[in-house]
């Protein structure tokens, strides 16, 4: 589904007493219907996200094909995922494919912010402009950016038709290139919402750390540089993980763009676990491959989640 | 903090040239980000054989609406050709639920969590909210397995359910920080005066719930209406959301490919929430960054 920056608002501090209350009656009594509102919800996700994540670990391990079977291989399945020319592709993709898009989106999510903190005319429809991407599907996205990239009816041809015989822009058509098509993609669709958190992030910068530099006689590019952009590193922190987060499970857009092609030369292990499960007939490696991806997900995930939680107990 | 020290004041740029400058690398941008839109919109509008000829990109001679037309309601999606219009009711069919349900929930989690902080509540939160970055492929084969077990496979009671808990974290995270920034002196002195859980909820938090309850709808229903990975793998033919029937009317026409038909059906798609984010776009922000009032 979507995404949403992780924000843990502070909590009251619990000693004034105030966040209890119904103090005098019995421990358990006065909790009950919290305790009561609360255990539909907490088991439920209970079962669909820690019971799920352990049932696919437990099918990584076991002997399931096209039907589950409980007998367990050990590692078998993550050896013979290793052993897939199509999962060291989808692999070697996602690398490039993060590395490409992390980098690229923070460039440009951040350029835009300071760009519209500028205080320019007109930041309120530009702000519509560039975050209307973030609403709009990465299936309609694929489509819109699959035709543009096509070199024999989008920019390519444009270019040729009004008189720029050579012009080549066919990444999207070749093996070797087309992982960058789904990163312009993939940049478009999500630069607008990472400036929305650079944009805050720099609204919030202590005036006082900008004025001492201005006074020390430090030009714009030199505040910037020195002084605000190292003042927002937290929201480099929050912005980086959700597009790790978010290229890990980067799905959609490749199906829609490429359907992983040139052959399997835009794979990603996303669609790796996709295909294995309900066209080939693989559970276990679908489950390998899985896991493999929850295991990236919770090691750049885990220390963030963990620093955020310090951050509101601090404040 | 006074005017003085507002920091992009002070570092805002005033030069006239770079002002100019400043607008030009804006313009490019804003273009850049528009363009998909327009060229979809145009393509959408005209005639196969003009496409056919003069490519994706360029000003239509001749205005149709044919293409939209066939996407809504003659495309042929495998062997039915009825459009997206059925899909699309069905993607309405369970987005609404779902995001009412996963709202609602979230409400009475983040109340919970928030005004009555019972043992175990931080872990219970830090259990729910890690949630948010569950990658779907690690559920992806036990909820198949789960809804078939159920009955619920194909259906779009599976999705409603599937949709409604994945959403939870999310819901659970927004309700959460917005009710702690709301005084528990009001709580406790309803408590006080005899009201029970359950009465505080509906007469105290949900009156003043509303902002965070569009933040949370808005959230859920976009989320919801793009989502593809859960809606192809467990739908088919007549329960397909709107979403994985347009990937399947791009990706299965047989024959010559029909631009401005593909153009069409996605904008057609894409229509609800682009709606949304227009007339409700900043509630849309604010569940980007959390909920956050301030963001």
């Amino acid at each position: 589904m979507s995404q949403s920056s992780l924000r843990v608002e502070p909590a009251p501090h619990p000693r004034g007493g105030a966040g209890r209350f119904g103090r005098g009656r019995s421990g358990l009594g006065r909790h009950a219907p919290a305790w009561l509102a609360i255990s539909p919800s907490l088991l439920a996700i209970l079962i669909f996200v820690y019971g799920f994540a352990l049932w696919t670990a437990y099918v990584s391990l076991s002997a399931s094909r096209m039907v589950p079977d409980f007998a367990l291989v050990g590692l078998r399945n993550y050896e013979r995922m290793w052993g897939q020319d199509r999962w060291l592709v989808a692999a070697g993709n996602l690398v490039t494919f993060t590395a490409l898009y992390v980098v690229v989106t923070l460039a440009v999510g951040l350029l835009i912010a300071i760009l519209l903190d500028q205080k320019v005319r007109g930041e309120t429809p530009l702000r519509t402009i560039f975050l209307y991407p973030a609403a709009v599907s990465l299936i309609v996205t694929g489509i819109a950016w699959k035709w543009l990239l096509n070199p024999g009816t989008g920019v390519e041809a444009f270019m040729r038709s009004a008189g720029w015989e050579g012009f080549a822009f066919d990444w999207i058509i070749r093996s070797e290139t087309v992982i960058y098509a789904i990163v312009v993609a993939a940049v478009w669709q999500q630069a607008g919402f990472v400036s929305v958190l650079f944009l805050a992030a720099l609204r919030g910068v202590d005036g006082e750390m900008v004025k001492a530099a201005r006074l020390d006689g430090a030009g714009p590019i030199r505040t910037y540089w020195s002084v605000i952009i190292p003042a927002i590193r937290p929201a480099f922190i929050s912005a980086g993980v959700l597009l790790v987060a978010f290229a890990l499970k980067t799905f959609d857009l490749v199906v829609a763009m490429t359907a992983q092609g040139p052959g399997y030369a835009s794979a990603l292990p996303s669609t790796f676990v996709y295909d294995m499960a309900f066209q080939r007939n693989q559970l276990g490696m679908a489950a390998a491959g899985a896991i493999s991806i929850l295991v990236f997900a919770a090691i750049i995930v885990l220390p963030y989640v963990v620093w955020e939680f310090r951050k509101s107990d601090a404040r | 903090m006074p005017a003085d020290l507002n920091p992009s004041e002070m570092v805002a740029a005033r030069r006239p040239a770079t002002r100019a400058m400043l607008y030009v690398v804006l313009g490019i941008l804003g273009l850049f980000f528009l363009a998909p839109l327009a060229v979809m919109v145009l393509t959408s509008l005209r005639p196969i054989e003009e496409i056919r000829s003069a490519g994706i990109i360029g000003i239509p001679q001749t205005l149709t609406l044919d293409a939209w037309r066939a996407a809504w309601s003659q495309a042929c999606i495998a062997a039915v050709c009825e459009g997206l219009q059925p899909y699309f009711r069905n993607s309405l069919v369970i987005a609404i639920p779902a995001t009412l349900l996963s709202t609602l929930l979230g409400a009475i989690n983040g109340y919970a969590l928030t005004k009555f902080r019972f043992p175990g509540a931080d872990a219970i939160m830090v259990l729910i909210i890690l949630g948010c970055f569950l990658p779907l492929q690690a559920v992806l084969i036990p909820a198949a397995q789960t809804l078939s077990a159920l009955g619920l496979a194909n259906s779009i009671y599976g999705l409603i359910l599937i949709y409604t808990v994945y959403g939870l974290p999310f819901t659970t995270l927004f309700f959460r920080n917005y009710y702690v920034g709301v005084p528990s002196e009001i709580v406790r002195a309803a408590h006080m005066d005899g009201a029970g859980f359950w009465r505080i909820f509906f007469q105290i938090m949900v009156p003043i719930s509303w902002p965070i309850a569009m933040v949370s709808v808005v959230f859920q229903f976009t989320g919801i209406w793009n989502e593809f990975l859960f809606g192809v793998s467990f739908t088919t033919g007549a329960s397909q959301t709107v979403t994985v029937a347009l990937n399947n009317l791009v990706n299965t026409t047989f024959g010559v490919k029909q631009y401005n038909l593909d153009m069409a059906a996605s904008l057609i798609a894409a229509l609800p929430v682009l709606i949304v984010y227009l007339f409700v776009g900043r509630f849309f922000v604010r569940g980007l960054t959390a909920g956050s009032i301030k963001g």
